[in-house]
């Protein structure tokens, strides 16, 4: 048996994607530890904590996992982000990933960030790049400390935009290009796989590639918005195993979050802890301070309980009744006479419960198969699937002006409505016959079949009164160039 | 295979890492290359904590009840934590 696993870096650990090293070699007949094993019944600390600084974002992305949008009123003050971080430091978690919403728009951002790095403890965060400017760039890869994540969904903008909205590709790849000339190294590329991306994950390489950053694809989830998007945007079946052989081929050269470890049920298990981290190594704190088991698990089922309450983080992580139950072992339910169980584990908690299927049974996803058996028998959708807690989606409805005159297009942040129609049909070049040509709008008669159950939804909650504020609803002042680049001329 | 890890030297920590003790042993944090490490075991998170007060690793691991026997796998061990930084050999 050996006494210790090989070094591996944090991004990794995190992921996981190392070698083979990272399994000790088995030593029979001694019966082996693995790390997998001693995880299980928790840690003193979380060895990945997300940090969610803010709802708030410039960006409406219709999968967004924490239904961000608006700020919170009730969100931590300057002075309790500060205790938090205190708190951190004093249980020797080394590194925090700090997101959102886009946490880079809170006012004391750069704040918390010099006050977390200068108290030992480390922070990736994750952007949309809005604020990376030249001059914070230069800043970020100064301090080393500091690892920044940059999202982006697309390989193209006609991919990316589809889903995180009007201009964002660009501003992904301004903000990429900002850190490669300021000399910052390896920060991550961070992709959430998609049915419309998976066939460019070569092109994501080359993206990395090209500006010195590391390729991370992350597993999309079905929750908060992305609940709403989840059956047309999940990759399918024959994806699975095309993401699968391209993870394989690539192992160590690309960072996973150690999402996919569900796809380890093909056979051949993925670098990586390949567990459930929830409530054992990770664990979530929200804007508000509430600590969910997992950043994909924002509902009450999984809240443990709130930083602001007595005993802190720490009474949280150590005594909640939620993370002590998450650290017994689990059973396998209906996967334990599955022969994959041990390596895939019944897949992600998070995917189960916001697809309404049972917690121990197979993942929506399994590549096996009895998830989709599942899905097509459980109840109707409203019955069956839980919402998630909390939505701070922008409103996609401005109110009156109070002098009476029109509301002008082009303010307030980037409201984006969902298109209809499935990615061959996009970018809508001819805007011809209908200004919202393209548009998920109610009125409109669904113009092809894919996507076709979504057509007339707003995927943001509200009533789909787009037209009503302006004539089209996707405004915003930094999306204005891109929007008319992939529209033509639909004329607004 | 790298070279066999020389038990005789003094060896201590880098100053950049940091060791949080766990129920099953401990984990290293190295700010600098941020690379973290699992000890798996306490005995050895003992011989860590303690090579500053020894002359030389094999007398931080014989303090620790270290027996011959089990010696070579300690040296792996440290070895392998020498050669990520996560501890540097002592000068006198």
């Amino acid at each position: 048996m050996t006494l210790l696993d090989p070094p591996r870096t944090l991004a990794a650990l995190e992921t996981a994607q190392e070698p083979a090293l990272v399994r000790p070699v088995p030593a029979a007949p001694v019966k082996t530890e693995r790390l997998v094993d001693l995880f299980e019944y928790g840690l003193d600390a979380p060895i990945c904590l997300t940090w969610e600084l803010t709802y708030a974002c410039n960006l409406s992305c219709v999968h967004c996992l924490s239904s961000s949008g608006r700020r919170d009123p009730r969100e931590l003050s300057t002075d309790e982000a500060k205790a938090v971080i205190d708190e951190l430091q004093r249980m020797q978690v080394f590194y925090v990933n700090i997101g959102g919403g886009e946490p880079t728009v809170r006012s004391d951002f750069w704040e918390l960030l010099d006050y977390a790095t200068a108290h030992d403890v480390g922070v990736k965060f994750s952007t949309n790049g809005v604020k990376l400017t030249p001059e914070r760039a230069a800043m970020l890869a100064e301090n080393s400390y500091v690892d920044v994540q940059i999202s982006l969904d697309g390989a193209t903008a006609e991919v990316n935009d589809f889903v995180r909205g009007p201009g964002s590709y660009d501003t992904a790849l301004t903000a990429m290009q900002n850190l490669h000339d300021a000399g910052m190294k390896d920060f991550k590329l961070s992709v959430v796989c998609t049915r419309q991306n998976i066939p460019q994950l070569d092109e994501f390489k080359a993206i990395a590639d090209r500006y010195g950053a590391q390729l991370r694809l992350t597993r999309l989830r079905p929750s908060g918005r992305g609940a709403d998007v989840w059956d047309e945007l999940h990759p399918l079946p024959e994806q699975q195993r095309e993401l699968f052989d391209w993870l394989v081929a690539h192992d160590g050269e690309v960072l996973t979050g150690d999402s996919f470890f569900h796809l380890s049920a093909y056979g051949q298990e993925l670098s990586g802890l390949n567990l459930c981290g929830a409530g054992r190594v990770v664990c979530l704190i929200d804007p508000v301070g509430d600590v969910y088991a997992c950043p994909f698990a924002i509902h009450d089922e999984f809240l443990a309980g709130n930083v602001r309450s007595e005993g802190g983080f720490q009474r949280v992580w150590q005594q909640s009744e939620l993370f002590q139950r998450l650290r017994e072992p689990q059973s396998g339910g209906a996967c334990a006479s599955c022969n994959f169980y041990d390596t895939c584990k019944g897949g992600c908690m998070a995917a189960k419960f916001f697809t309404g299927l049972p917690l121990d049974g197979p993942d929506p996803e399994c590549v096996q198969g009895y998830g989709e058996e599942l899905l097509k028998n459980r109840k109707p959708k409203q019955e069956a699937i839980p919402k998630p807690t909390g939505d701070h989606s922008h409103r996609t409805e401005r109110g009156p002006r109070r002098d009476g005159k029109p509301v002008r297009d082009g303010l307030g942040p980037v409201i984006q409505l969902k298109r209809g129609g499935d990615l061959a049909a996009m970018p809508v070049s001819d805007c011809d016959e209908n200004p919202l040509a393209g548009f998920g709008i109610e009125r409109l008669p669904a113009t092809s079949s894919a996507g076709g159950s979504l057509i007339g939804r707003n995927l943001l909650g509200g009533s789909a009164a787009g037209p009503s504020v302006g004539g089209c609803a996707c405004s915003g002042e930094a999306s204005a160039p891109a929007h008319a680049g992939a529209h033509g001329g639909c004329g607004c | 295979m790298p070279d066999a890890f020389d038990l005789d030297r003094p060896l201590r920590l880098h100053p950049q890492v940091s060791v949080r003790p766990e129920p099953f042993g401990a984990l290293l944090y190295h700010f600098g290359t941020r690379k973290l490490s699992f000890l798996k075991n306490r005995t050895l998170l003992q011989v860590v904590e303690s090579l500053p007060d020894h002359p030389s690793a094999r007398a931080a691991c014989a303090a620790a009840g270290v027996d011959d026997a089990r010696m070579p796998q300690f040296g792996s061990a440290l070895g392998t934590l020498e050669r990520s930084q996560m501890l540097v050999e002592r000068t006198a």
